[in-house]
């Protein structure tokens, strides 16, 4: 699957697009398939996100999960910090980065 | 400390307020990320992998308590509570909102501060000896000619675009505390038949293309210090390449040129410089010393030591070091508990560090290349107070110039240029040698990571070093060994093929019970490995 993410222009939040709107949260990424670069274009253009990318992901049971331990990281936070990502009281968020 | 005068003042303020509407105008969508990006970076703030990063200056590392209390108000208002001062001598803040930078940037210039030139192809931060106006080794404190070059290079109309960034350290002891020669321009105040000049080591850097600076000049006299610094400038600005950012920094022009030819047109270009009449006039430059005089410290101040706490004597032995005027030490403030992230300090430990520097260090701390933070000016006899407070604050660490005491840059744990996480790997070599006793016995050993070849956590200077790389989507670490970022400035050398996050773990235990097995008496790990050479190492970490 391909994803479509960036970081929020006002918060630098990481952000993921829905297939509507943009998420923090992976969980609600939607596959943007072959209409990535046409939706690029448009949120870019609109300018609320920072410059958006398109990346590779795999649809899990848990979820959309980016192919690339980068974007894994940026979808939770900082694996050394677990109290400042999106999941601090689950203690094995950090197993789904690594 | 130096303190801001008008135009100081003036345009710091002007800079808040041009980037508080520039920052209005991008939130309004009136101008793009593309027209943005150059201009926020001007002002330091970069965007990482999980917000916007704040970078602010800490010109030559010097602070007052006040500073370093707005510090932590920024880092408990407007971040997650905590900064990460950096291997440049600054600080960093992780999780800024863009529509607060220009608030953080009004808070900075109302204690004389701000995030000006922390990133572009522009005169960075310059850096100094941490222990400059205290160190006992020391001929004169630097900082006079540190903050006069931070005059001079602050908007300089002629070098706020040249091919790449451009770093400059000076120091003023035989001891190099700074990792002076791996700077762009490294500068060490010297002593010649009574007088004092300038010694100009040019070309020097890590990154991608590591190099040690040559010698370019022995001794410049200190009248000509900032028209021979032009000079230099002057030279790469006009030939240094701008085709290739791989190949834009001033070591790669030296290199090609050779240090020989380097030297001849700087010459050239320093007899037109002279004539131009930028060096300031005496008045102005005493003017600027006379701000970095010495506290009145009481040199009949008492020697001795009441070391009967003995976790208060392991500390002083590992952390305190000799001051200029008797009855009087260096306190260094390790960031680097076992387990946690080096360089990180939390707003209250922040305030801790502010607290103590203004109780009983004449109101002055520094921030070290290291990731430490240091009071410089101590009376002995408050050393047992100190250390008491510093460790309530978790502050009391005694490690430093141990293995533990990691230089560790933010890796790919936040940094958006990161090919693999460093902090992790600081973290299980910090636990693995944990035990303080095994630690000593180790002795001096500078052990540095970087997640990526730019080399923020100074990996090439490292005793032992440590490279993240990204092979085929995985993490991977590469290990260097024998660099040295002081007097003895050695590039470290690759062992051989990388290890997974655990292999590189215990490939450095191997290492160090090599060392442990080969060392002669008085020898520190890099001085084995030069006596010794790789090959053993290498048979001890492969088989």
């Amino acid at each position: 699957m391909k994803l479509l993410t960036g970081n929020d222009l006002k918060t630098g939040f990481v952000t993921w697009w829905t297939g509507a709107d943009w998420s923090l949260h992976i969980e609600d990424a939607a596959d943007v398939g072959e209409q990535g670069e046409a939706i690029l274009a448009v949120e870019e253009a609109a300018r609320r996100v920072n410059a958006p990318y398109i990346i590779a992901g795999e649809q899990t049971a848990d979820g959309p999960r980016p192919a690339h331990i980068k974007d894994r990281i940026r979808a939770l936070g900082p694996t050394v910090r677990p109290d400042l990502t999106l999941k601090p009281a689950d203690p094995a968020a950090g197993d789904w980065v690594i | 400390m130096y303190k801001y005068d008008e135009y100081d003042h003036a345009m710091v303020a002007a800079r808040v307020a041009e980037f508080s509407d520039q920052v209005k105008r991008r939130l309004a969508g009136e101008i793009t990320e593309d027209q943005f990006k150059p201009l926020r970076l001007m002002n330091g703030l970069y965007l990482q992998l999980h917000a916007y990063m704040l970078r602010v200056a800490v010109p030559y590392g010097t602070l007052d308590s006040r500073q370093m209390r707005m510090l932590a108000h920024i880092a408990r208002k407007y971040d997650r509570d905590y900064g990460h001062f950096t291997t440049r001598q600054n600080i960093q803040y992780n999780w800024i909102k863009l529509e607060d930078a220009p608030a953080i940037l009004a808070d900075l210039a109302s204690v004389e501060m701000h995030a000006i030139q922390t990133s572009g192809n522009c005169i960075r931060n310059i850096s100094s000896d941490q222990w400059a106006g205290a160190a006992a080794d020391e001929i004169t404190d630097p900082r006079p000619w540190a903050e006069l070059l931070r005059q001079w290079s602050s908007f300089h109309p002629e070098f706020s675009y040249l091919p790449r960034k451009f770093k400059i350290a000076v120091i003023a002891a035989e001891e190099d505390r700074a990792a002076m020669r791996l700077h762009d321009i490294g500068i060490q105040i010297v002593e010649k038949d009574g007088a004092h000049g300038a010694a100009f080591y040019v070309g020097g850097g890590m990154g991608r293309t590591p190099m040690i600076a040559p010698l370019i000049k022995d001794f410049v006299p200190l009248d000509d210090l900032l028209s021979y610094t032009e000079a230099c400038l002057r030279v790469y600005n006009r030939y240094g390449r701008r085709d290739n950012i791989y190949k834009a920094r001033i070591k790669i022009l030296i290199h090609e040129l050779g240090a020989d030819e380097y030297r001849r047109q700087v010459e050239e270009e320093f007899s037109h410089v002279k004539s131009l009449g930028i060096d300031p006039p005496k008045a102005e430059f005493d003017r600027i010393a006379a701000q970095f005089a010495m506290p009145p410290l009481d040199a009949s101040a008492p020697d001795a030591i009441d070391r009967s706490d003995p976790d208060f004597a392991v500390w002083v032995d590992q952390n305190v070091a000799a001051h200029k005027v008797p009855g009087h030490a260096i306190v260094n403030i390790s960031l680097k508990p076992v387990g946690g992230i080096p360089g990180d300090a939390s707003s209250a430990q922040i305030d801790v560090m502010a607290d103590l520097a203004e109780r009983y260090s004449h109101d002055e701390l520094r921030v070290t290349h290291a990731q430490n933070i240091v009071l410089p000016h101590v009376r002995k006899a408050d050393l047992y107070a100190i250390w008491q407070a510093l460790d309530a604050a978790g502050l009391a660490t005694p490690n430093l110039d141990l293995i533990s005491d990691i230089i560790a840059c933010p890796g790919l744990d936040y940094c958006s240029l990161a090919n693999a996480r460093s902090i992790p790997v600081a973290q299980k070599i910090a636990t693995r040698f944990s035990d303080l006793g095994r630690q000593k016995e180790l002795g001096e050993l500078k052990l540095k990571i970087s997640g990526c070849i730019n080399a923020c956590g100074h990996h090439h200077a490292g005793h032992i070093g440590i490279l993240g790389v990204d092979r085929k989507g995985t993490e991977n670490y590469q290990l260097l060994l024998g660099g040295s970022g002081a007097e003895d400035v050695s590039l470290g050398t690759i062992t051989g093929p990388g290890f997974d996050e655990d292999g590189i773990v215990d490939a450095i235990e191997r290492v160090t019970d090599k060392y442990l097995a080969e060392r002669s008496e008085g020898e520190r790990f890099v001085d084995t490995f030069r006596r010794v050479g790789m090959a053993p190492f290498k048979e001890a970490i492969y088989g």
